[in-house]
């Protein structure tokens, strides 16, 4: 038993043992755990791999494949985990490429500095959410930004604020996805402290 | 830990985030059948880069969703305001009323659906007609939507209504022997073991009595009215605005403490989480908190409570106990 459990704890269970997980808790998980990790995760791949164009790539894989691994089994502490694989997956790309120098990514000790990073602070995620989302809106260019604003706080539908925007249906789809993009890099890809952008 | 050395083929990672955008913009903006959840479901189930990069493009996307409280105009005026350090609150007229569910469920038809959330689940159900409910934790709901009717039944929990209104086919939500009929709103409706309550963020509902046996007993519900309704009578009264925003907060995934006790707030959260959070000594569940915490991060309050109150918090198993 464990005075208290999370993430600062490497002996920690969260889950009973034989506790079946659905995808909905595997989900969850990765959405409560795995994300708030992206701004230190950007920051080691582009510490530590130099074509800045495979970035994003890596990240979605590193992903995929914390999941993967969930599916299975939570794993427990989940930042050593999640840059265990990171460094695994620039160790095999590094092979394959033979762009960087091996070394210069195998060392797991290498990664102190980003794993002892602070996780983002729950509490003032929960306090300062609203403040984030309203910085988050603000950073949309002009034109998506209203999209969003018109769908997601008016709750236009998509042919509403075509017709609001005056605008083809074609182009709210464009203005949507592209908010819910920027949105998500605003939002999960920037360190809610330091503003750091990707 | 180690992981084989195998040679590795990255996703093109804009391309399928283009895609889960389409896809995510469709759902949420457009006409959505059942074949394009199929086909959504198909295309998630391909690959887990498609579902991870959709996960965390729905995942900002709910997160915005605390926004609408606020509205278009206290948003555009923060915008404007370089000193934007003043909090705004969600002020939205609400009104609450409370009565005895009494049995439930007509008879079951094929076009019926049930939805259900488990302990800690939050989904968004979203009809072809525009309108889309909020199921919080641990809810049921079952669902008639033809082009005649507009019928859901809520069996348990809570659920938020946003409707798109029609005269012509009126939405109703049924809660044991009592009918909310909107007329043009948005309403939360929660039903617990022994009553529910009806809150109206927008517009009016209109509550009555829904088995013919009973005196009429029906009301017209405006934001700011807070009707409590037994099984004998219903009393109109008022609650503050904060309150009840407070009492939305779920649908953020987020729980606001507002002089609650110690006990309440373990209550609250034990109905969010499968771990439960337990009180170890009578002494202490009277201590009052304030704040708003995330409500799947039962770990993460009792360590607050810790600190805050000089207390103790021991975790055995899926039990986490609180004591001096």
């Amino acid at each position: 038993m464990a005075e208290t459990r999370g993430t600062d704890c490497p002996d920690a269970h969260l889950h009973g043992a034989g506790a079946v997980m659905s995808m909905a808790d595997v989900n969850a998980w990765f959405i409560r755990e795995v994300l708030p990790l992206e701004p230190i995760l950007m920051s080691y791949l582009r510490h530590h791999w130099p074509n800045k164009g495979d970035i994003e790539d890596l990240r979605q894989e590193i992903y995929a494949r914390v999941h993967v691994a969930a599916q299975r089994k939570l794993p427990q502490p989940v930042k050593p985990f999640v840059f265990t694989v990171a460094r695994n997956l620039l160790i095999n790309r590094a092979r394959q490429e033979r762009v960087v120098p091996i070394e210069a990514v195998a060392d797991l000790e290498a990664l102190g500095i980003a794993i002892d990073a602070p996780a983002p602070d729950r509490t003032v995620i929960a306090r300062d959410e609203l403040r984030r989302l309203l910085d988050a809106l603000d950073q949309l260019p002009p034109r998506c930004r209203e999209a969003v604003i018109l769908g997601r706080i008016e709750g236009l539908s998509g042919r509403e604020i075509a017709a609001r925007m005056n605008v083809g249906t074609a182009t709210v789809s464009e203005h949507l996805e592209n908010g819910m993009r920027l949105l998500a890099n605003l939002l999960y890809g920037v360190s809610p402290d330091t503003g750091e952008s990707k | 830990m180690t992981i084989e050395i195998e040679n590795v083929t990255l996703a093109d990672a804009d391309a399928v985030e283009e895609r889960a955008a389409n896809w995510l913009q469709r759902r949420q903006f457009w006409n959505w059948s059942e074949g394009d959840q199929a086909d959504l479901d198909r295309w998630l189930a391909e690959s887990p880069v498609h579902l991870v990069t959709f996960l965390r493009l729905e995942a900002a996307w709910t997160r915005t969703e605390r926004l609408v409280a606020l509205g278009t105009e206290r948003v555009e005026a923060v915008h404007r305001n370089p000193f934007r350090s003043i909090f705004i609150r969600a002020a939205a007229g609400i009104a609450v009323i409370a009565a005895l569910g009494i049995g439930s469920s007509l008879f079951l038809r094929p076009q019926d659906r049930t939805y259900s959330t488990p302990i800690g689940g939050r989904e968004t159900v979203n009809f072809a007609d525009g309108s889309r409910i909020e199921l919080n934790t641990d809810t049921i709901v079952r669902t008639r939507m033809t082009t005649e009717q507009r019928i859901v039944w809520l069996e348990k929990g809570d659920a938020y209504f946003r409707v798109k209104h029609d005269g012509a086919h009126p939405f109703m939500v049924i809660v044991g022997n009592r009918r909310v009929t909107d007329l043009g709103t948005e309403f939360l409706v929660s039903r617990h073991v022994k009553n529910f309550e009806v809150a109206v963020t927008k517009g009016r509902v209109w509550l009555e009595a829904f088995d013919k046996q009973m005196p009429s007993q029906s009301a017209l519900l405006l934001p700011g009215d807070v009707a409590v309704a037994t099984a004998e009578s219903v009393s109109v009264t008022k609650k503050s605005t904060q309150s009840l925003a407070n009492a939305l907060a779920w649908r953020h995934g987020v729980l606001v403490f507002d002089h609650t006790t110690l006990a309440g707030a373990a209550a609250a959260f034990n109905r969010y989480n499968r771990e439960k959070l337990e009180i170890g000594d009578p002494t202490i569940a009277n201590l009052t908190i304030d704040g708003s915490f995330q409500a799947n991060n039962l770990q993460l309050f009792a360590r607050v409570v810790r600190t805050a109150f000089g207390l103790h918090i021991k975790t055995y198993g899926d039990r986490t106990i609180i004591s001096r």
